[in-house]
């Protein structure tokens, strides 16, 4: 007993060393900026957008950084909690005094942020959360999003899948608030593009619980021509596997929403569906310049292809060194209006974060999948731009609290 | 009909897997009594472990089932390698602490998973022979599923034989009824637990390497298939693998069906059957009432009596440095203790009903984050003021714990905490799945204090005049009549009938001011946070409280606040540790944690407060 | 002297097994009533079914002409019913004088009270009880670390504790010394007589009945096939054949 006394004592004198000291930094040679994620769950997805942020921070210090100093992230884990993500907000605010805040994966840590930015003014931008909240129902001036929504990528795909024959849909997705925007989303874009289709079948499997086989049975019922699915990971795969051997997916058009993310299609190996309708990014296709450089110095500095989160996480921090340089200083008023308009080239191409809505116009790929080599990839994409995918701007402004 | 009987089928498969698993769970608590929250962990780990092996190994048949037997022969010699290291030293302790040494082994299991196994998801491989479907009446059905629902009633039929023909399987079930008199029949005890963790561990290891063919390994395995497990054993009654079996099946065909109808129903059918299961049979289908437990004396609780004064001065010593915390620390500060404050309310409340109780709650956050909802949807729909919204969210709580522990105190010991978890469970996705009054997941926002708190400094004086009042009303309450009824209910079950306590009556109340300080917690937990979401009132966040009161000890009324001063601190300094700065792709904060658990339950098996407590009383009592 | 506890008829059994079989007795005021019988004979069952923890299946139980049939055992106790266990059965975890307090608390219906602390409800009438059985001394140490002998006293006072005007006594000498045993029941015969309390146990020890009991009553595969004073009752040609019978077979 008195053993692991002393053991437990030295680890507990080591964890007050780091209270006593934290986070040693020369404050003022510095711009301090706080970051914010959950890299202790779903580290297939953060860990590249970490890769992704480092990256591009590495690129802005050496070349000077901005506004003549370097600029340092510190950055913390909030383990998916909302309680934890606003208890280290405060302490990155109040202790470590950084000028702004970014990250964040779920939704509703990022709506706990995002309210949390409107009560502290504190310019706030959320990198990857997916619900349409973030800049609308619940959207502040001092919030601003990188990530194409669920509503963008859903009407991405609505747009897409409008051009196929198919009347009688059925859907399936996460029992969650992003799982349910993104039916609402498609299905509403679908119906104004195609008013003569139907949606007979839905399922809401609980996040990574599916249950595949019953799921699949119970939509196949309702015989439908086309499914739109947003089940990912996991869940993804054994919605694979199960309609495989179920002889669901034959003679159906299928619709995804992010499967062609290599975070979720690589996994699949050569059980990778084909002719699905995704949104993904196809990594080893894209040849434009931008998108050429990027994968050089990403592959050339962790030897490994980049994710979308990785793309995620180098735009988010290059949109704050362009933010920060086009301010000028780190007042936060003035930094809010530098980002409203601010428009910077990405690997995907430009981007604008739009005055309206503080959502930026990054958007996604859009193709089907196809097995290459005993692998997944997306053929026949095209990038779609976000700005052509959000609602307009009088639709915007009942959606977005004003004033 | 053809689609009918395939989704009578599938419902059969799904029931299969859980089976294992479950078989496992509950062949360990019934011997040991040990609450094994790892054991999702080694069914993760048998999926991991049989993935290599079968991608390492040519393609066959022969070498793919060989693959899943190693797996699960893998996973029980894991299983064993703890029970030795860990669990033997500590069956003397209480039964729960158990449950917090098994739960550490689960977060180090995990981040250790990360790092042995990589952060991509693995799609299993298929079964070669049985990769193809079977046709029923035009409906197709995967062979693999076939064969699961063949190989559970064999497993089922084989340990029915191990356990009923063979000597080990005769001891195992003495065991399970009586462990007294197997100490007493010479038996020797360390082996026999042994080797049921390893049967036990191997069960969890086949059930996560035999569904591979069906989806894959991924790192969220573990959590996912531990509560559907436990959901299981409880049903089916505690230590009883047949019940296991018939729970599966209901469960599985359940949710098969359920989809059909409703298809919203994913999140809550399991936890739906699992309470009106223990409605209607306290000790679940085909469990028995459990032999009631004579303490060994040296787990006897001493009596209560008024703090020593070196106590008191202790205790006034950290009220005066709470109350001069502005003056001398970082406003931060003021947040961090402010959270430890309100979180020890919140801890107090559970160690109320749980220490004095006798009644161990899974599911407190429902108080907890039903408070927090509550005062947020007051100011919300109605635009209540703060004060009266942190005055309010108590009073709902009282109400909803009236209804749940009129419910739950019919039960006791592990099934009356799993009843509390399947209501946890029932407000938890009322609360997700009605977006349109709660908001769903993405919660209620912009829910700050009033004007005049909205000063930190204030706001700070604020949170330790509710929390601190709410803790020294709870421990009043212990030392006047209704606090001693709760201790006596909990003594005795004869005595106080006769001397005329109305024992459930009792409970019920103390259920019910248990809700009551939760509540009033989560009523100023989320003015500090602005915001709350449905995690507050999740498993998670239950866990999160029932660990930090056993951390500290549940016989001892400082226990609670030691556990979740050292819970959230510790928490939050394994956050600010940079690993990524030192090229660690992870964040061990888990193991690290876990580490500490163990360390922690290895030094105080009493729990920290109830360890230092017994020193001190040791030294300083005059009357022993 | 009235008639304090009468029995009618009683029946029990267990899934097919009758434990007791139409017993009928009644028990006066300030007498001691004592029931014997072989193991198995029924005592027990008997004796849950007087206090309210089992229900008969047949038969009546009147308290004072008051039917109690049925009823739960916190409200016979409300009648005036004071209860030892086989098991001494106390709250180990609270201290001698605080359990007989607890019983104080509830007979004033108390019990729910969050004002008062306990440490200052019914202290004196509690050391006055336990002065009575003998245990003052005990006062503050907790029940949890008692000698047994000790423990069975602390039960004596928590039954008197609610002026009880019977006793149920189910084997109160149990697991105790001979001295000891004739001690306790010469106490608690005295104290019956000096509050006309009647007082119904069970006792396996001849020599604790024969020496303290007023009456007795044989209990034999759960039907009474003896009563009478300790003199009739000894006399009994059945009631040998039971014991000498069961002597001579050597358990």
């Amino acid at each position: 007993m008195e053993r692991y006394g002393l053991i437990l004592g030295v680890v507990f004198a080591c964890l007050i060393g780091f209270f006593v000291f934290p986070a040693a930094g020369q404050v003022g040679g510095t711009i301090r900026i706080g970051e914010i994620n959950t890299y202790s769950k779903l580290t297939n997805f953060t860990i590249p957008y970490r890769n992704g942020w480092q990256l591009a921070l590495e690129e802005i210090n050496s070349s000077g950084g901005v506004l003549g100093k370097k600029i340092e992230v510190i950055s913390r884990d909030d383990a998916g909690k909302p309680g934890n993500a606003v208890k280290i907000a405060e302490e990155l605010v109040r202790r470590d005094k950084v000028v702004l805040l970014m990250g964040s994966y779920f939704s509703h840590v990022g709506l706990a942020l995002t309210d949390f930015a409107k009560r502290n003014k504190l310019f706030y931008l959320a990198a990857e959360p997916l619900s349409d909240a973030v800049v609308w129902a619940k959207g502040n001036r001092y919030t601003f999003r990188l990530r194409p929504s669920t509503y963008m990528q859903a009407a991405m795909l609505a747009v897409e899948a409008a051009k196929n024959p198919a009347k009688r849909w059925a859907t399936i997705a996460p029992n969650y608030a992003y799982g349910k925007d993104a039916v609402k989303s498609f299905e509403k874009v679908l119906k104004t593009k195609r008013p003569d289709v139907q949606f007979v079948a839905e399922q809401w499997p609980a996040l990574f619980k599916i249950n595949a086989g019953s799921e699949i049975e119970a939509l196949s019922r309702a015989k439908p021509e086309a499914v739109y699915n947003v089940t990912f990971g996991s869940d993804l795969a054994k919605f694979v596997r199960e309609g495989k051997l179920r002889g669901f997916f034959k003679g159906r058009f299928i619709v995804s929403l992010l499967s062609g993310e290599p975070e979720y299609l690589d996994p699949l190996k050569d059980e990778a569906p084909e002719g699905w309708l995704v949104t993904g990014y196809p990594w080893y296709d894209i040849k434009t310049p931008a998108h050429t450089r990027f994968l050089k110095a990403y592959q050339a500095k962790y030897h490994d292809y980049p994710r979308t989160g990785s793309v995620v996480g180098y735009n988010t921090m290059w949109a704050v060194a362009h933010m920060l340089k086009k301010a000028g200083c780190t007042d936060t008023e003035k930094m809010v209006d530098a980002m409203e308009g601010l428009t910077f080239d990405s690997p995907f191409g430009p981007i604008t974060f739009r005055k309206i809505d503080h959502q930026s116009t990054m958007g996604a790929f859009v193709g089907y999948t196809a097995l290459r080599n005993g692998k997944g990839v997306m053929v026949n994409w095209k990038y779609m731009d976000g700005k052509d995918f959000l609602p307009s701007d009088e639709e915007v402004r009942k959606l977005r609290p004003q004033g | 009909m053809g689609a009918f009987i395939v989704q009578f089928l599938t419902g059969l498969s799904d029931a299969a897997s859980l089976f294992f698993v479950a078989a496992g769970l509950s062949l360990i608590f019934g011997v040991s009594r040990v609450v094994n929250m790892a054991h999702g962990s080694f069914y993760m780990v048998g999926a991991y472990v049989a993935y290599f092996v079968v991608s390492f190994l040519p393609k066959g048949i022969f070498t793919f089932w060989s693959g899943i037997i190693i797996a699960a022969l893998a996973v029980g010699v894991l299983g064993v390698i703890i029970e030795i290291l860990l669990m033997r030293r500590l069956y003397k302790a209480p039964e729960l602490f158990m449950l917090m040494a098994t739960f550490a082994v689960l977060l180090v299991i995990a981040d250790l998973s990360l790092w042995l196994f990589g952060a991509e998801d693995k799609i299993g491989p298929r079964a070669p022979g049985l990769d193809g479907s079977y046709n029923i009446m035009g409906a197709l059905i995967p062979q693999y599923d076939i064969a699961l629902i063949v190989v559970a009633p064999l497993i089922l039929i084989g340990l029915w034989l191990l356990l009923n023909k063979t000597r080990w399987g005769i001891l195992i079930r003495a065991a399970t009824e009586d462990r007294d008199m197997l100490a007493a029949l010479g038996v020797n005890q360390k082996w026999l637990f042994s080797s049921v963790f390893f049967l036990g561990s191997c069960l969890a290891g086949l059930g996560g390497a035999i569904q591979l063919p069906k989806g894959g390994a991924d790192l969220l395995m573990d959590l996912n298939v531990i509560a559907t497990a436990f959901v299981i054993v409880v049903v089916g009654g505690m230590g009883s693998i047949g019940g296991a079996f018939l729970a599966s099946v209901l469960i599985g065909e359940l949710s098969s069906f359920g989809v059909l109808v409703l298809p919203q129903s994913t999140l809550v059918m399991m936890f739906l059957v699992m309470a009106v299961v223990l409605i209607v049979r306290p000790y679940g289908l085909l469990g028995k009432p459990e032999a009631e437990e004579h303490l060994p004396p040296e787990l006897v609780e001493s009596p209560l009596r008024p703090a020593p004064l070196k106590f008191r001065l202790v205790g006034l010593g950290v009220l005066v440095v709470l109350i001069l915390l502005p003056f001398f620390a970082g406003s931060f500060q003021l947040v961090l203790f402010g959270e430890i404050a309100i979180f020890a309310l919140a801890c107090m409340s559970l160690f109320f009903m749980m220490g004095p109780g006798g009644m161990v709650s899974f599911g407190h956050a429902a108080f907890f984050g039903g408070g927090a909802y509550a005062a947020a949807l007051l100011v919300h729909y109605t635009n209540s003021p703060m004060e009266l919204a942190i005055a309010l969210a108590p009073l709902c709580m009282g109400l909803l714990a009236l209804i749940i522990g009129w419910f739950c105190v019919r039960l006791s010991g592990v099934y009356l905490a799993m009843l509390t978890l399947a209501f946890a469970q029932i407000c938890w996705s009322i609360v997700f799945q009605w977006s349109g009054f709660t908001g769903g997941d993405d919660g209620i926002l912009g829910i700050w204090p009033a004007k005049w708190a909205s000063n930190e400094v204030v706001f700070y004086y604020l949170t330790l005049l509710v929390s601190i009042g709410g803790i020294m009303i709870l421990r009043y309450l212990l030392f006047t009549p209704f606090g001693y009824t709760m201790r006596a209910c909990r003594d005795s079950h004869l005595r106080p009938d006769s001397i005329g306590i109305n024992v459930k009556r009792q409970q019920w109340f103390s259920f019910a001011v248990a809700g009551v300080f939760a509540g009033l917690a989560g009523g100023i937990y989320v003015f500090s946070k602005g915001s709350v979401f449905p995690t507050e009132m999740s498993i998670s966040r239950s866990f999160d409280i029932l660990l930090s009161v056993l951390l500290g000890g549940v016989h001892s009324m400082s226990g609670p606040l030691v556990g979740s001063t050292v819970f959230i601190w510790l928490e939050h300094q394994i956050s600010q540790i940079p690993f990524y700065k030192w090229g660690l792709q992870i964040q061990p904060w888990r193991l690290i944690l876990g580490g500490i658990y163990i360390l922690l339950v290895m030094a105080f098996p009493q729990g920290i407060a109830g360890y230092f407590g017994r020193r001190f009383e040791g030294t300083f009592s005059v009357n022993k | 002297m009235g008639v304090l506890l009468e029995v009618i008829e009683l029946h029990k059994s267990f899934g097919g097994v009758t434990a007791v079989d139409g017993v009928s007795f009644d028990l006066q005021e300030g007498h001691l009533l004592a029931m014997i019988g072989p193991n198995g004979a029924g005592k027990s069952t008997c004796f849950n079914l007087i206090n309210g923890q089992l229900r008969p299946d047949r038969g009546k139980i009147r308290i004072l002409g008051k039917d109690i049939t049925g009823m739960k055992p916190r409200h016979v106790w409300r009648l005036g019913v004071g209860r030892t266990f086989q098991v001494a059965s106390t709250f180990l975890s609270m201290t001698v004088v605080e359990n007989v307090q607890m019983v104080f608390i509830s007979s004033h219906r108390k019990l729910n009270s969050m004002t008062k602390k306990v440490s200052n409800l019914y202290r004196d009438e509690a050391m006055e009880l336990l002065k009575l059985v003998g245990v003052e001394e005990q006062w503050d140490r907790p029940c949890g670390i008692l000698a047994y002998g000790d423990l069975k006293r602390v039960e004596l006072a928590m039954a008197l504790a609610n002026n009880p005007k019977l006793l149920l006594m189910d084997e109160p000498t149990a697991g105790m010394g001979l001295k000891e045993r004739l001690k306790l029941m010469e106490l608690t015969a005295r104290i019956a007589k000096d509050r006309n309390i009647g007082v119904l146990f069970t006792e396996h020890d001849m020599d604790v009945v024969f020496s303290h009991a007023d009456f007795i009553i044989v209990l034999n595969y759960g039907k009474l096939i003896a009563r009478g004073t300790p003199t009739e009752v000894r006399d009994n040609e059945e009631v040998k054949e039971i014991y000498l019978g069961s002597c001579a077979t050597g358990t």
